[in-house]
Order: structure tokens, then sequence, then C-alpha cells
């Protein structure tokens, strides 16, 4: 018999639906004035997030010098806010991102993101911009807005903000969910896991559901919300079962993220993850003044799919981490 | 026994769950972007037929059931034990009636079934998608009904009850689907 593995898993439908998606997404940053840029994909600092788990690499001096590690980047984030302090002015990409994770219907650990920052956008404004997106792209009915605390209330009777970890072990009993010792988990792992088992079926159908309002312990790097900093000025956007976008009125206050980052680290000793070196030039920029702005990511992947109706990511892909 | 962690999660594959060895119907990996990575799960538990789902923690390990499925052709019943061969091998093996349990009622002489061993002792008992059977008792059934509506409920040679339709005779064998325990046809001569 022979081997097929060779051959790509996409039809040759997903290939063309996949340039047409980029030019329309290009067309549409370009009416806009958002200027189209790259930055690297390999890099000496990388996320300290306790859940994101970047591929390492090194370079080899050579002549006796020692190895530079290096990762592969899980998003443009931090490289693109050094343009943003540097007065890029409005800026997105379309690159390839990697995360050493699970593989599923909807993950592949590399895949192909579209991200963009928006001077003068908070997250509201950046909400209706990638609504816009969406629509020119997807030709989707407009998209619908939800606090995430209305969503627990609505959905769980559960207040997101104040309940403790028994109320959300009831919950995850009541919803017949069923995990080995729950105690063990954390506030936020117990509220990721309610929400996706209980909301994220309920929204995004029609049309495309945007949340926002994250508990702060959620913010990444967002910025606390003014009025309830309890919450934090974060959203994303589902749409027919996938997680589409997530997005930030960017924190630029540097002396917040340098904690954020030593947080994060503390927090990956303490569950024997390794500690991830910060990003010196991130944090030298952001001393410098990131203009007030918002930003998004964007999986291309899964807007893909959902435009072709796929059932899985390996649909919309050449060559999946199997093939690859 | 091995240890498998979740990564390794596919339909088919064989875990041990609450003592119980048990197979994997489905397994969907849920990671929120910026959250942990969970595995839902749903299993069917091989001895007691349950289905349940459940949610791992991605990268978390459980113990691996030593489970395999055998093609062995039923034999005869002791009255106590069932005992089927394999018919390359001429090797036997005996289940017990908790193991045949309701598919007592579709085992044929020599009709080959799929035997699932844990750790080598039969666990279930599944036997073909059709058996033919005789009928040993029916109602004689109303003379010029030959399009079969409604039916009626015969007895087979191993005391299964099925609905046949009016126009089929004591004394004729029928091919029975054992997944739904309905009628499929007279069987071919």
């Amino acid at each position: 018999m022979t081997d097929s593995t060779w051959q790509p898993t996409s039809s040759h439908q997903a290939r063309l639906a996949r340039a047409t998606l980029l030019r329309r997404v290009r067309q549409f940053f370009d009416e806009r004035d958002v200027l189209e840029v790259e930055t690297p994909l390999l890099s000496h600092g990388t996320v300290t997030d306790v859940y994101l788990d970047a591929f390492a690499t090194q370079f080899d001096g050579g002549g006796g010098q020692p190895a530079t590690p290096l990762f592969l980047q899980t998003s443009p984030e931090y490289a693109m806010k050094r343009l943003l302090c540097a007065q890029s002015g409005p800026i997105y990409q379309i690159c390839k991102a990697f995360r050493h994770e699970g593989e599923g219907r909807w993950h592949n650990p590399e895949f192909t993101m579209l991200e963009w920052y928006r001077p003068g956008f908070d997250h509201q404004a950046l909400m209706d911009e990638v609504d816009a997106l969406l629509q020119v792209c997807l030709d989707t009915p407009g998209a619908t807005r939800h606090a995430y605390q209305a969503l627990f209330l609505h959905y769980l009777n559960i207040d997101p903000l104040t309940a403790d970890k028994s109320v959300l072990i009831d919950a995850l009993d009541r919803h017949s969910i069923d995990i080995d010792s729950p105690q063990s988990l954390s506030t936020d792992s117990l509220l990721q896991l309610l929400f996706g088992a209980v909301i994220e079926p309920q929204i995004g159908h029609n049309a495309p559901a945007f949340v926002y309002g994250f508990p702060a312990s959620q913010a990444a790097l967002a910025r606390l919300n003014s009025d309830d900093p309890r919450t934090a000025d974060r959203f994303e956007l589902y749409y027919q079962g996938a997680e589409l976008a997530n997005g930030f009125f960017e924190l630029s206050d540097a002396s917040e993220q340098q904690q954020r980052f030593r947080q994060d680290n503390a927090q990956r000793n303490t569950l024997n993850l390794p500690e991830r070196p910060v990003d010196h030039h991130l944090l030298d920029a952001l001393k410098s003044g990131l203009p007030s702005c918002a930003g998004v990511a964007l999986g291309l992947d899964r807007l893909l799919m959902i435009q072709l109706g796929a059932s899985h990511i390996h649909d919309v892909l050449n060559f999946p981490l199997s093939r690859a | 026994m091995a240890n498998i962690s979740t990564n390794e999660f596919k339909g088919g594959l064989k875990i041990m769950l609450d003592g119980e060895p048990c197979t994997i119907m489905e397994n969907e990996y849920v990671k929120p972007g910026k959250g942990q990575a969970f595995n839902r799960v749903k299993i069917r538990k091989l001895i007691s037929g349950k289905v349940l789902e459940k949610t791992f923690r991605s990268g978390e390990t459980v113990e691996s059931a030593d489970v395999v499925d055998t093609e062995l052709a039923y034999l005869y019943t002791d009255g106590e034990f069932y005992h089927f061969m394999n018919n390359e091998t001429f090797e036997q093996i005996a289940a017990d009636e908790k193991a045949v349990g309701d598919n007592v009622k579709w085992l044929v002489e020599n009709d080959v079934c799929t035997i699932t061993l844990w750790n080598g002792s039969p666990i279930t008992v599944t036997p073909p998608n059709f058996v033919e059977l005789e009928i040993t008792e029916t109602d004689p059934g109303l003379k010029g009904d030959t399009a079969g509506t409604g039916g009626k409920p015969a007895t087979l040679s191993t005391g299964a009850v099925v609905r046949v339709p009016l126009f089929v005779q004591t004394g004729e064998v029928i091919k029975v689907d054992t997944r739904s325990g309905e009628y499929a046809s007279r069987a071919q001569k």
C-alpha cells in the first residue's frame, strides 16, 4: 500500500477560500489606513502566561560561544507593541503563531493569526471594527455583546466576580461535569470549565457574540475597567462553537505589566512549570510610552473553518502537524 | 499496567476508570486561549455498559486497560460456562454467564462471536450482527395475509422472542438482527 501522508489534508476549494480571505483582510485594512507589518517569529523573550507554552529552541553562537535560547512566538503582541511605542500608528499583521499544546478539532500547534492595534480605540470601538471585518469577510449578521458577569448570572445563577470555589464546584455537579478533585483547580479554571461547558454552547449560533468584562484575574494584558476594577477591559469573540478572537484595551503601565509578569512566574513556580525570561524590550518600550490603544488577535484558520463549514482544522490546513 | 497521557486519547482507546475497563468513544481537546487545557471524554464502561462523560486535565495520566477483542466460534454450554474456540489455534476459552449476559439468546453453534478479554478473561461476548434461528413456536396466523402487516411474536430455538410477519411459520429458519433484536428476513436455503 502506498503511504498517502505526503498529500495535503485540505481541498483545493479550501486553498482558494484562504487566498480570497487573505485578500479581503488586506483590502479591509488598506481602506482604513492600517499598515501591514512584519515582526520576528523567533524571539529572546517570551510570554510568562501560565497556560501558554512556547516552543523553545536555541541559536548556537559558534566559536565556543554559549548557545542562546530562543522561543517561537505564541503571538506577535510584544513586538507589535514595541512598534506602537515607536510611533508606528495603526498596524496589523498576518503571521504564524506557535503553541506547544494539544491537537484537536480547533487546535493545531502552528496556526495563522491576524493581529491588529488601533491607537485611540478602546475595547468597545475595536469590537465594532472586528464586527465590521466579519461582516465583510464572512457576511455575518451584526454581532451581539454580552457582559461576562451577566452571562454567568443568566445561565448559571452565579456571580462570577464574587462566587467562591465551593459555589463553582456545586455548579459543576449540577451540570454533570465530572472531574477528579475539582478543589485543586483554581477559581479561574473552574470559571473557564463552566463557561466552556454551559455558556459557550448557548451563545454565538446565529450571529458572532462578543463577551467582555472578564474577571480581573483573567485580565492578561488588558487594563482594568475604570468603573469596576473587579473586571478587565478584555473581550473574546465566540461564533459557531469557536473561540475566534481575544482583544484588550491595552495595559500601558510598565510597572503593572512587570508585576503581572512576576506574578505569572511565581505561579509557574508553584505549578512546577519553568520560569520564563521576561521580555525586557517590551518593558523598556512601555516605559517610553505606549499610546492609548486597543488590540485584538483573531484565528484565521478557525474563521476559514466557519466560512467553509469544516468540522476539523485539518480541512483548512494543507499540512497539519502530523504531516508537516 | 502502563500509564497513558490524555495527549494519546482517541476513539477506541481502552483505559481503567473506577477499577473498571472502559473504551473511549469520543475525545475533545478544549483549551481557552488564556486558560487551562482539558479533555472532555465520552466513555463506555465495558462491564456495566454504562456510558458517561468525564473531564480530565490535559497532560494527566490514567492507567491503560489490557483489553483485546478476539474472534471465537461458539461451541456449547455446560450449564455454567459457555465454551468458545479459536478456529485457527483450536485454543478454547470459557465465558461465564455474566460475560454472556442477555446475548445468550443469540448464541448459535459454530457462529463466530467477538469475545472481549480483560487481562485474559472474557468480559463481554458480542454475537454476529445477524444470526439464523429456527422458530419453535408461533401462532399459525391468518390465511391470505401475505403483506405481513402487524406481525406476531415467535419463540426461537434459543428462547429468544421476536416479532415476525404473519406469513412466517413454526419450523422455519429466520434471520435476526442481534443489535436491535428485530426480524430481518427468512433464511436463505
